[in-house]
């Protein structure tokens, strides 16, 4: 509709077209824009490319550490299946008191099993290992006391829950001592942690960085054609006309950037690979580095989109509004 | 059609470009507007098509205050006003068809609907056979006909034209000039700047004089001069 003159139609109205046509055309024009903006990349091949691969690029470093930390949760998990108790049991207690504490625990729902080493097995044991035999012959009585060996259930393995459990088995009035092997567990949940928190903070800079580089580009393709922009504003282009191509060259910046990432992601852990393979060899290990699967290549794909389209969104909002007619 | 109700105009910096300018163009009439380098012209033609807005007083076009018109409507009623300018402001890395559709594209039309009305329009120009030249292919009179095209290819009530024969010689002036004509005898108002006085000395056509900004006369070509 026209705004200054009332009877006067405009444009799609005029010529009485449908609306599903119009409908239509709305896709038509937005793939006719998109195909567009790709010969708008064509026309400058060397920058285009640069902002491509510098996005690409940039997403490549949290890619690879966000596989690298996927993997060490795989590994993270295997080692927490091994996470075990160890309770000295009192050695005034009677052995009733310490069959009777043994079901109990073994009862207890964060428990998954209680294993109990009576202090002759223990003795007769180490006697049969040790090779001291005679020594402890010579002991009046058995030093050793009633151990018990305690694996909680799946969801108190890890580090911190089974620290909780372990204070708690503490309290108990048969345990003497109680001991968790964590510490090993622990060091290796605050490097994983590290490197997770990390990865998301240098994740997110580079994001920051990635946007700034996208709208920079977009910026200069903007006062590039300061002057067609002026031209179309003066005949009656509306912000948005002129924003769009803009913002889809920032979406194939990142449909580009983001196939980059793919390829720059798996050459690198193609060659981490190999020397993760001769450390995992080291320990005896069935370790191996997995890449990034279908979804995650979607999801790195979306946010390189993403970022290519908040780029270039956030420079056209800001210079193509600026461009005033002269 | 146009209608300036005391209006001045003073620019950032303090320069006052117009001042208490009032004057009113019928619907259908065809007016220029002359004075010295500096007198406004260029201003007048601003403030009517919203790249400027006045300091004091009114401007409407049919009726509608330009006061009213958002920022976000100025794009749409600039599609109601054809618009001519001295260095035509072609996109010269585009060919004649696309700078002349360039209103059309905007505005949505299909591309079979846009190109029976870029032919039509550069039939009325001369200038079917040049289609698919490039600007800097063309003569300087060629580039403002191409711009003239590009003008009225939406069939805008409206017409502007700020020095459309700046750099022609008198004949291609006056070929210009007679393109204008032609398409106020279809009803479309014009409005011409130009300092040009041999120009429309020959015609008789209504003239708007401004002098420092101020209206100093406004009559027939004969009585201004
Ligand atoms: N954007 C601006 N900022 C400050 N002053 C301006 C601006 N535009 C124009 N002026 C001043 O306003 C006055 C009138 O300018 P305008 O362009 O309307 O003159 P004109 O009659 O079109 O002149 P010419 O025949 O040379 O084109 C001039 O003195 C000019 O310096
Ligand atoms: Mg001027």
């Amino acid at each position: 509709m026209s705004v200054l003159f009332r009877s006067r139609q405009q444009g799609a109205q005029q010529v009485k077209i449908s609306g599903v046509r119009r409908f239509f055309m709305f896709f038509v024009h937005h793939a006719q824009q998109a195909v567009g903006s790709l010969g708008q990349l064509a026309r400058y091949p060397f920058a285009s490319l640069m902002t491509m691969a510098v996005l690409g690029l940039s997403l490549t470093l949290p890619a690879t550490l966000y596989v690298i930390v996927k993997n060490t949760d795989n590994v993270g998990a295997d080692f927490q299946q091994a996470s075990e108790i160890t309770l000295f049991l009192h050695k005034d207690l009677t052995a009733q008191e310490v069959q009777t504490f043994a079901k109990r625990i073994d009862l207890s729902p964060e428990i998954e099993s209680a294993t109990l080493i009576g202090k002759e097995q223990g003795l007769a044991d180490f006697r049969a290992r040790s090779g001291f035999g005679d020594a402890l012959d010579t002991l009046q009585e058995n030093p050793l006391p009633d151990v018990l060996r305690v694996i909680p259930r799946e969801n108190y393995r890890s580090a911190a829950a089974a620290q909780q459990l372990l204070q708690q088995l503490e309290q108990e009035r048969e345990v003497e001592q109680a001991r968790l092997d964590v510490d090993w567990l622990e060091r290796f949940t605050a490097i994983v942690d590290l490197v997770r928190d990390a990865f998301l903070a240098l994740a997110l800079l580079l994001c920051v960085a990635v946007v700034l580089i996208v709208g920079n580009t977009i910026r200069l393709n903007i006062s590039s054609k300061r002057d067609e922009i002026m031209v179309m504003k003066l005949v009656g282009a509306t912000d948005a006309y002129i924003q769009r191509p803009f913002l889809y060259t920032g979406i194939w910046y990142g449909l580009v950037g983001g196939v980059i990432t793919w390829l720059a992601t798996a050459v690198l852990i193609m060659w981490l690979s190999g020397a993760v393979r001769d450390i995992a060899e080291l320990y005896d290990s069935q370790f191996t580095l997995t890449g990034l699967n279908l979804t995650e290549m979607a999801v790195v794909w979306g946010i390189a989109v993403g970022l290519g389209l908040v780029g270039s969104y956030i420079a056209v909002r800001k210079h193509v509004t600026a461009i005033e007619p002269q | 059609m146009i209608k300036f109700e005391q209006v001045s105009k003073v620019y950032p910096g303090g320069f006052k470009a117009l001042n208490n300018v009032s004057f009113d163009v019928e619907p259908g009439e065809m007016a220029f507007l002359t004075g010295h380098s500096g007198a406004g012209k260029s201003t007048v033609l601003k403030l009517i098509s919203l790249m400027e807005r006045p300091t004091a007083g009114r401007v409407l076009i049919n009726g509608h205050d330009l006061k009213r018109i958002q920022r976000k409507q100025i794009a749409y009623a600039r599609r109601d006003i054809g618009m001519i300018f001295q260095d035509h402001r072609l996109l010269m890395d585009r060919t004649v068809f696309d700078n002349v559709a360039l209103p059309l594209m905007i505005e949505g039309y299909s591309l079979s609907e846009a190109r029976k009305r870029v032919q039509a329009a550069l039939d009325k120009v001369g200038l079917s056979d040049k289609i698919r030249h490039y600007p800097h292919m063309l003569s300087g009179g060629e580039q403002q006909r191409v711009g003239i095209a590009r003008a009225v290819v939406n069939k805008p009530p409206l017409l502007l034209a700020d020095e459309p024969t700046g750099n022609l010689d008198p004949k291609l002036s006056a070929e210009i000039i007679k393109l204008f004509e032609e398409f106020n005898r279809v009803g479309v108002s014009v409005l011409i700047a130009t300092h040009d006085l041999s120009l429309i000395a020959r015609l008789r056509y209504r003239t708007l004089t401004l002098k420092e900004g101020r209206m100093i006369s406004d009559g027939l070509t004969e009585e201004a001069l």
